[in-house]
């Protein structure tokens, strides 16, 4: 039996023996000793019970997480609350596909779906509509407290619970998410701790303009890394108060710092939680100094290679909605193509245009009359993840324009800020 | 020759080839596109890293940072170790972080994978460390760069 560092309870440690069964002595060993990793104390209490899970997808090759999800289900483990999960990555409804594609997706690639979400179930899942990576927006309503400990995945919802809601939560891996919401525990280091939620990093942002969310937040991450950064001088943009409106430009930052870098916490000044009550005392007097201008937005901007194996070609695929877009995004963009479409007299977008949401948010979306107006213009609405769909090598093939720079940083896709996605779809600028 | 310690995460003897990424490295993105083509070995499919990008790492000490990027992270250190195309050490110049530390966590308990961890081996190790060099990896965390 692996001994621990850590002091564990006697509840905890019975656990660890196998008083439970073997499949939880084993679940307890990997949490101990990933916490001992970090020379982590004790474990300590998740307090919001419902977990989110970033492995939502039946890939065949993920042959370790069937196996491990079988040992769990055969021995009637579950989770303390219901969990969400990340989207799914088909729906053929919507994102179109030719039959090879289509051979691709549901015989080799996710062949294992259902009877993942199968296996998933019986685990906990939340419900039908569970399937989304913002799932802490609150049409889907698994939105922790602050200050609440989590055991969740998923780098940009890690990264908006801790920075916009002020909750706990490590950058967990897939299965330890799960171990987590199973033990109902998690070991106590880094972002559950005050001193782990410090700024190693005080990024001035001196703009002449509100920076494009997802580029201030590549840049942001490919500098600092793992590190907690501090930014000062957004908030003139972003205003004082959360809200809908800087809800969706902080989804998207925060995701792109996670991606292009391994951002799990950022404080803003002035604006998110912490930065609120404790200001700049929250910055390390060691934090190293960042500075960002025009001029260092677009060089990040200009830095990203083009994948495509036709980069001399008009792009055929739109993506926007990665993360998933929230209930305000959704129609922002909505009326943004339909007036854009009317200056340049077209009734339909020019390219191919997929929007994706979570499934929660779509029903919302459909019961408003924009909803309609949205489908005129020739726009689809989806509740997949883009980037699984990306994942398929025939799509490779297409040439995808996405204003996601997470989903550029795992696919072939190429970024496009936001006015220029627009611009193409609409047809006023060819790209 | 030169000598740096580490601390031991995961132990084991090892000698051979390194492979060199001096920046985060992405794992979902590196890992991705060989694992889901279920490939013999890894080509590095992380376009944003300018060391690797298509370097072969497989059965390679891969010398790094720290990993970045998605949170599937661990489970993809997971399953390649499975499929047996993992890089055979980790060696870290900063402090393990929580996804890779993950990874090689789940591949020893649920894989009995001999997947070799050494971090806080320091940025002389990296900046001296390159792509190709012999290298040798000690039970008690050291590691010769040979040349």
């Amino acid at each position: 039996m692996y001994e621990p560092k850590m002091t564990l309870t006697r509840e905890q440690r019975d656990i660890l023996e196998g008083k439970q069964g073997p499949t939880m002595a084993k679940i307890m060993e990997t949490v101990v000793m990933f916490g001992d990793i970090f020379s982590a104390p004790r474990l300590v209490k998740v307090t919001h019970d419902d977990g989110h899970l970033v492995t939502s997808f039946g890939i065949k090759l993920l042959k370790p997480l069937f196996s491990t999800m079988e040992q769990i289900n055969e021995a009637g483990i579950k989770t303390k609350g219901k969990f969400t999960v990340d989207p799914r990555p088909i729906d053929y409804e919507n994102v179109k596909c030719n039959l090879l594609e289509k051979l691709v997706f549901s015989k080799v690639m996710y062949a294992k779906q259902a009877m993942y979400e199968e296996q998933l179930k019986k685990a906990g899942l939340k419900d039908e509509n569970a399937f989304t990576c913002a799932s802490y927006l609150p049409e889907i309503g698994n939105t922790p407290k602050e200050g609440d400990i989590l055991a969740w995945a998923e780098s940009s919802a890690v990264v908006f619970a801790n920075s916009v809601l002020g909750a706990r939560c490590n950058r967990n891996s897939g299965m330890i998410d799960l171990f987590g919401s199973i033990l109902g525990y998690v070991p106590e280091f880094g972002l559950l701790t005050d001193e782990g939620r410090k700024a190693k990093w005080r990024v001035i942002v001196k703009c002449t303009k509100k920076p494009e969310a997802q580029i201030l937040g590549s840049a942001i991450g490919m500098k600092v890394m793992e590190d907690v950064p501090y930014v000062i001088g957004l908030d003139k943009w972003l205003g004082n108060e959360i809200n809908d409106e800087n809800t969706g430009y902080l989804k998207d930052f925060g995701a792109a710092t996670a991606s292009n870098g391994a951002v799990g916490l950022y404080h803003i000044d002035g604006l998110t939680p912490e930065a609120k009550k404790i200001g700049k005392s929250l910055i390390r007097d060691d934090a190293q100094e960042y500075v960002i201008d025009d001029e260092e937005l677009e060089r990040v901007y200009r830095s990203y290679p083009i994948m495509w194996k036709k980069p001399e070609k008009k792009g055929n695929l739109v993506f926007i909605g990665c993360p998933h877009l929230t209930f305000t995004q959704l129609n922002s963009w909505t009326d943004r193509i339909v007036n854009g479409l009317k200056e340049t007299g077209k009734k339909k977008v020019v390219v191919r245009t997929i929007m994706t949401t979570a499934p929660d948010i779509l029903e919302k979306f459909k019961k408003t009359p924009k909803y309609q107006e949205l489908l005129n213009t020739g726009v689809k609405v989806t509740t997949i993840c883009p980037l699984m769909y990306t994942n398929n090598p025939l799509t490779k093939a297409r040439r995808i324009y996405t204003s996601s720079n997470k989903l550029r940083t795992y696919s072939t896709a190429r970024y496009a800020k936001d006015q220029e996605i627009l611009d193409f779809v609409v047809g006023k600028e060819a790209k | 020759m030169k000598e740096f310690k580490g601390r031991v995460i995961a132990g084991g003897s090892w000698k051979g080839e390194a492979a060199v990424s001096r920046q985060g490295f992405n794992t979902l993105a590196s890992f991705q596109k060989s694992a889901l083509n279920n490939a013999k070995e890894v080509l590095v499919s992380d376009q944003n890293n300018k060391d690797l990008f298509n370097v072969n790492i497989t059965g390679k000490a891969l010398c790094l940072p720290i990993t970045i990027g998605s949170t599937t992270g661990g489970l993809v250190i997971q399953t390649v170790c499975q499929m047996g195309i993992a890089p055979s050490c980790f060696l870290f110049s900063e402090s393990i972080d929580s996804l890779a530390a993950s990874g090689i966590v789940l591949a020893r308990v649920w894989e009995n994978s001999p997947v070799i961890a050494i971090d806080r081996l320091g940025k002389e190790f990296l900046e001296t460390v390159k792509t190709g060099d012999q290298i040798e990896v000690k039970e008690d965390g050291s590691v010769v760069i040979i040349g």
